[in-house]
């Protein structure tokens, strides 16, 4: 590392001048670390090959430690300071993480695909274990005995079997850096680095695998914690924006007459369609953006009435097909089944709608250096992208990630922050942005609307000899899929940058989420094209789990199809068709806890009471890690509404870092998708999304919370970690559409399941 | 503009601002207490949640004229002497939240509830919160936790 950088950091961790980015158990877990983000003359990302762009020790033994990563309230900086310090063999409350800043921690990927433990803790582990073999090095120079004859205890090495003969890390690292090259390998999410030093065999672990307690958790709940919206940097301007009146739109002109006179008006920034308002205070701003008068062009009529969404997409030509599975002859086995079971499912357009709208501050400095402050979880793409945007080298821009409200994937705040660029820019004040309610439930990103058409041949013994799988879908990354391309953001692309910024990202049943050993399997999955290619509230990216729940949403509720064809019961017919042993360890696991009632659904009631009891189940696999789900749900027959009123859910992600984290983390996920299988349904005209706020895009309520959750946790110590955060999303849907058909008969298969779909499907099995 | 007195977590400001705004921004920016936060200005969500003569509202929806007098508490006013509140002490204990972003909202709501009603039936404590979101979707352990305080309650009474 270069010496000037190196100060940098140095004073980045001493300087206790500027914001809020990292915490640390040192101050008793209560008070949150002060770090300065004070911009530095260069901003030279940290060599990942270098030891000391992982980690470093103060003079106080404090470890710091760097990482790409971010904290998204799922426990992640609790896990990694768990990890960090079962390989120095430091005690816990030494460690202090930091977090996402672009000047001083290395490209990781950032956060996604439940990759966290799974990938981008390698290289901290290993990285630790090679502090801890340089350390020992040094120390057996230093204690003059073979560094096989030491130990470590609380971050003191000792002579085995003499206590009087002992130097701490804080000595050893204060006379000489831990500077070692370490070899590199991979990027992004894969980045990783190893040396001479090993990491410790699970079997060791004294704190891994503990449940100790969030580090981020006492100073939210004590209302010490700074989140990007608290974010106050001197000068500070704050910035509404003004969306077209409906997709395609353009601006016309614009009436600055009542804004004006709102006290605290600074500015209006118009660039093509781009348009926002900067004000002395939040409250001036929000009353400006309100009183600004724009006229915009007629907008295009891009998107179907909203009844029309899924004919739509069947009659559009696709854009892009990918064959994801194919074992036997599907065509052949169905074209002699003894019996057919065929069925179609539809999930919508779902929205972020995080908890607080996307908030960004950014400072532009023109010829200097930029610094964002972000809640996005990539903050090493936006350093890229908001250098694109400003048409300045990487390198004078900083990014530094801050938690915002609850991220699920992208957001949207990667957007908000183009916006503080583009205000802040215009302006030259540094400008904090905070979207309202509808431009966050409005114009946030989306999570693509998906149909699943399945079909399966059952022989004349009523085995299911086939399945075949093909869906259509809007591609789940229309946008925000090329790091460093200012195309990726709404903001930019209202001024005219085109979006270059898509992939196309298939609803896949793939060989990892497809367990089950049918003798001939085969599953395509096609794209259908965007509604509309530039600026449009319908755009779609990540959401959590992508794609996961609206597939295993088709195929898990179709298993039970094909299980109650052949009257079998739901749980055993997966049995005979899976060879997987941990995927039938969640099953036994969670249906056992259940105390699962194993025969054929439907249940046969005795009575048709107005409440309906059912149970319901989901298997689902993503990326290694394996999830069964029981739900219990009540229906109301004359209503349709279902309340789900108990889950067990059986997890295993492999080694297990942090249980209680994980165990909070699989119950929010699963809250939040009773929310996305009961609710959340994004609405549209044929130019706006009219969902805007809570009432118009409802999420689970406390009437919606189970009276029972039940989480099993299966450890695997010798297995790699895998994913946690997306998993437990998955098979939700499935396994509430599950009970319903238990409980009533009545199948739903377009999500979600409103009172008014289930209503319509019981009233068609009574008319049958 | 016209200046307001706002009593605060137990301090009188007097502050030169529009009366007409609502209590939101002048706590975040004039008076730098940020724990109350925007979720969505019209009511629907809870984030910004204040204790108003030990009732729970909305800052967003309350101007600063009416809030005016009144005796205002936000998350940052809710320690005693550098300890926590019992509330906050079962929400730590339950380690509830994911992101936190909602739980002005839920901690300061469930205070004004024990007060009231120190031992709540579940179907009260539904009926309570059913105007607050969490999006994270972290209701078991807030239960848990407001079920906590209350058994400490119990237990200290």
């Amino acid at each position: 590392m270069p010496p000037k950088l190196e100060i940098s950091r140095r004073e980045f961790v001493k300087d206790a001048g500027g914001l809020l980015i990292g915490f640390s158990l040192a101050d008793s877990g209560i008070v949150p670390r002060v770090l300065a983000a004070a911009p530095a003359e260069t901003i030279t990302a940290p060599s990942p090959s270098r030891l000391d762009s992982w980690l470093h020790i103060d003079k106080e033994g404090l470890v710091h430690v760097f990482t790409g990563k971010a904290e998204i309230g799922m426990g992640v900086s609790t896990a990694y300071a768990q990890i960090v310090a079962e390989e120095l063999d430091v005690p816990l409350n030494r460690v202090v993480m930091v977090m996402g800043d672009t000047s001083v921690t290395t490209n990781q990927g950032g956060v996604g695909g439940s990759t966290s433990i799974m990938l981008g803790a390698k290289p901290l582990r290993n990285a630790s274990a090679n502090a801890r073999y340089m350390l020992m090095q040094m120390a057996s120079q230093r204690l003059g005995v073979p560094a096989d004859q030491l130990e470590v205890k609380d971050g003191v090495v000792r002579v085995k079997g003499d206590a009087s003969k002992s130097v701490a890390y804080a000595e050893l690292a204060s006379a000489g850096d831990l500077n070692d090259t370490l070899k590199v390998s991979g990027d992004g999410f894969a980045l990783n680095v190893q040396g001479p030093g090993k990491p410790k065999d699970p079997s060791e672990y004294s704190i891994v695998g503990k449940p100790v307690p969030r580090e981020d958790l006492p100073p939210k709940i004590l209302g010490r914690y700074k989140y990007v919206t608290d974010v106050r940097v001197p000068g500070m301007l704050h910035g509404r924006v003004i969306r077209p009146s409906g997709v395609g739109a353009t601006f016309v002109n614009v009436d600055e007459t009542a804004a004006k006179a709102v006290p605290g008006f600074v500015k209006t920034v118009v660039k093509e369609n781009f348009v926002g308002v900067v004000a002395e205070n939040e409250w001036a701003a929000i009353q400006a953006a309100k009183a600004l008068r724009v006229t915009w062009t007629e907008p295009k009529q891009a998107f179907p009435e909203q009844q029309d969404l899924y004919a739509h997409m069947r009659s559009v030509p696709v854009k892009a097909s990918r064959e994801t599975l194919k074992r036997g002859d599907v065509d052949v086995a169905l074209a002699s089944a003894a019996k057919k079971v065929e069925a179609s499912y539809e999930f919508p357009f779902q929205s972020h709608a995080t908890m607080g709208p996307g908030c960004a501050v950014a400072d532009v400095r023109p010829g200097g250096i930029t610094t964002v402050w972000s809640g996005g979880q990539k903050p090493h793409e936006l350093q890229k992208g908001y250098a694109q945007l400003l048409r300045v080298p990487v390198d004078t821009v900083r990014v530094v990630w801050v938690e915002d409200a609850g991220s699920y994937g992208r957001p949207g705040f990667e957007d908000t922050g183009a916006d503080a660029v583009l205000l802040s820019a215009a302006t030259g004040k540094p400008v904090r942005v905070q979207w309202m309610r509808e431009d966050m439930t409005a114009w946030g990103t989306k999570g693509p609307a998906v149909i699943c058409d399945l079909a399966a041949a059952l022989d004349a013994q009523g085995e299911a000899t086939a399945v075949r799988f093909t869906s259509r879908a809007f591609s789940g990354g229309e946008t925000h899929f090329r790091p460093g391309d200012a195309g990726n953001y709404l903001g930019a692309q209202l001024t005219g940058i085109p979006n270059t910024s898509g992939v196309d990202e298939f609803a896949q049943w793939g060989a990892e989420s497809a367990p089950y050993a049918f003798q001939n399997i085969h599953a395509m999955a096609h794209v259908v094209p965007a509604f509309y290619d530039s600026a449009s509230p319908l755009r779609t990216t990540h959401l959590r789990d992508p794609e996961g729940p609206a597939t295993s949403f088709a195929t898990e509720s179709f298993m039970d199809e094909i299980a109650a064809a052949t009257g079998a019961d739901p749980v055993e017919f997966r049995f005979k068709h899976l060879d997987d042993a941990r995927a039938k360890a969640v099953l036994t696991a969670a249906t056992q806890k259940a105390g699962w009632d194993t025969r054929p659904s439907p249940k046969k009631a005795a009575t048709e009471s107005d409440i309906a009891k059912g149970r319901g189940i989901g298997l689902s696999t993503r990326n290694g890690t394996y999830v069964g789900t029981v739900a219990e749900v009540e229906v109301n027959r004359k209503t349709g509404a279902v309340r789900v009123t108990r889950f067990v859910c059986a997890h295993d992600c492999g080694l297990i870092i942090n249980p209680e984290a994980l165990r909070t983390t699989i119950e929010a996920n699963l809250i939040q998708s009773i929310s996305r299988s009961l609710k959340e349904e994004v609405t549209f005209n044929r130019s706006n999304v009219t969902s805007v706020d809570w009432v118009t895009y409802p999420v689970a309520r406390a009437s919606d919370v189970p009276d029972r959750v039940d989480v099993i946790l299966i450890n695997h110590p010798e297995l790699p970690s895998t994913g946690a955060g997306e998993p437990s999303s998955r098979a939700v849907a499935a396994a509430i559409a599950n009970a319903v058909f238990d409980a009533t008969g009545a199948r739903v298969r377009q999500a979600p399941l409103t009172p008014a779909r289930v209503k319509a499907a019981l009233d068609a099995l009574r008319s049958a | 503009m016209s200046v307001a007195s706002l009593k605060v977590n137990g301090r009188v400001h007097n502050l030169d601002v529009d009366p007409k705004c609502p209590l939101l921004y002048v706590l975040r920016d004039n008076l730098e207490l940020t724990n109350p936060r925007f979720g969505c200005g019209v009511g629907q969500c809870g984030a910004c949640t204040v204790l108003v003569d030990n009732r729970a509202v909305r800052s967003c929806q309350l101007t600063v004229a009416n809030a005016a007098g009144r005796e205002i508490v936000t998350l940052e006013g809710l320690e005693t002497n550098g300890k926590p509140h019992p509330v906050q002490a079962a929400f730590i204990a339950e380690q509830t939240f994911q992101c936190g972003y909602c739980l002005n909202g839920w901690v300061l709501t469930a205070k004004a509830l024990l007060d009231k009603n120190p031992h709540p039936t579940d179907a009260e404590m539904r009926r309570s919160f059913e105007s607050l979101v969490c999006r994270c979707g972290s209701h078991v352990g807030i239960f848990a936790a407001i079920r906590r305080a209350s058994e400490s309650a119990k237990r200290s009474a």
